[in-house]
């Protein structure tokens, strides 16, 4: 999947009928036998061609995949925390990659440090059943940085206040996977 | 949500087939019916256990900005706060967390250039600073979560 993220990062370019087609997608797949028909059919184009720019869009990374996205709290991940690390800027990558390889981390990204209040320059989104079991998680992460580990912490949601899913244009938000 | 609900949401995570008859290709796949699987995936959708299903898009490969923002918000400010911060169109997620930093929100806008101005706007309107954490790297996303 990456090696396809990677030949698309060269920002493609969207004809018109493109980005109606991602604004159609917003909406989700029609729950209908023929489902690219209806949707070609709001795009109002043909579905053959609605199909295939679909693969092509897939292809090239603009859709990332196409399936459910299951709500993680509703299947019982009641523990979702964000675990954040401070690790030698030099090694985050090959630590990055390391720690994103662990079936129970979902996200892995480098993000900026902001000194002196936050030192952590190693993001991993982690999902459990309760703490405790994050709290096993979090002991994995840290074995698996072994000694390159200077502080971490974990930072549980205690509140969502807004939830719209992202825009991807005027249309009704929610397409959009959320890899921030 | 029972044994077949599980099937459907681990053997649908990725790699929907794009065809004229997609469901009946998947069901088949699963052991259903294809009026089963696209009964079930309605039911998952109401009672909320599924946030979506279809196409994801990526956000950056559309040409929009995105970001991870943070703020300190002392608890006597909270609710006003929260309040503004939400009412930017541009504030896609906003999460309470038990850190110092207590408030994290995702920032969506249709051009890159834009998450600056965006920013800038909600410390004018709160007073309060905004901690930008753009993504630097992406190591690895795992989009299966079995169940």
């Amino acid at each position: 999947m990456n090696a396809v993220l990677d030949s698309g990062r060269e920002t493609p370019t969207l004809d018109a009928v493109d980005r109606r087609i991602l604004i159609a997608c917003q909406a989700g797949l029609p729950l209908v036998e023929r489902p690219y028909h209806a949707m070609a059919e709001t795009v109002r184009i043909d579905p053959d061609d609605l199909m295939q720019r679909l693969q092509l869009l897939l292809a090239r990374g603009v859709i990332r995949r196409i399936g459910v996205v299951p709500n993680h709290y509703k299947l019982g991940y009641r523990a979702n925390g964000m675990t954040v690390w401070d690790v030698p800027d030099e090694k985050v990558s090959e630590l990055g990659a390391r720690v994103g390889a662990l079936d129970f981390v979902s996200h892995c990204y480098r993000r900026p440090r902001h000194l002196p209040l936050w030192p952590y320059n190693l993001f991993a989104m982690v999902h459990g059943h309760d703490r405790d079991e994050v709290a096993g998680q979090i002991e994995a992460i840290r074995a698996c940085l072994g000694p390159d580990c200077r502080a971490h912490d974990v930072l549980f949601s205690t509140r969502i206040l807004k939830k719209t899913g992202l825009r991807f244009d005027k249309g009704q938000g929610g397409a959009v996977e959320r890899s921030v | 949500m029972d044994e077949v609900d599980r099937v459907i949401i681990n053997g649908l995570q990725e790699g929907f087939p794009i065809c004229e008859r997609p469901y009946a290709a998947t069901a088949q796949q699963l052991g259903l019916t294809e009026a089963e699987l696209i009964d079930r995936l309605g039911h998952l959708l109401e009672d909320g256990v599924l946030s979506r299903f279809g196409p994801l898009i990526h956000a950056e490969q559309v040409g929009g900005g995105l970001t991870l923002a943070a703020m300190q918000v002392p608890a006597e400010d909270l609710e006003r706060v929260i309040e503004q911060v939400n009412a930017f169109p541009e504030v896609a997620h906003n999460y309470e967390r038990d850190h110092v930093l207590n408030m994290w929100f995702v920032l969506a806008t249709e051009r890159p250039e834009q998450v600056g101005t965006v920013i800038a706007a909600i410390e004018s309107r709160t007073g309060y600073p905004v901690y930008n954490f753009p993504k630097e790297e992406e190591y690895f996303l795992n989009l299966r979560l079995a169940v």
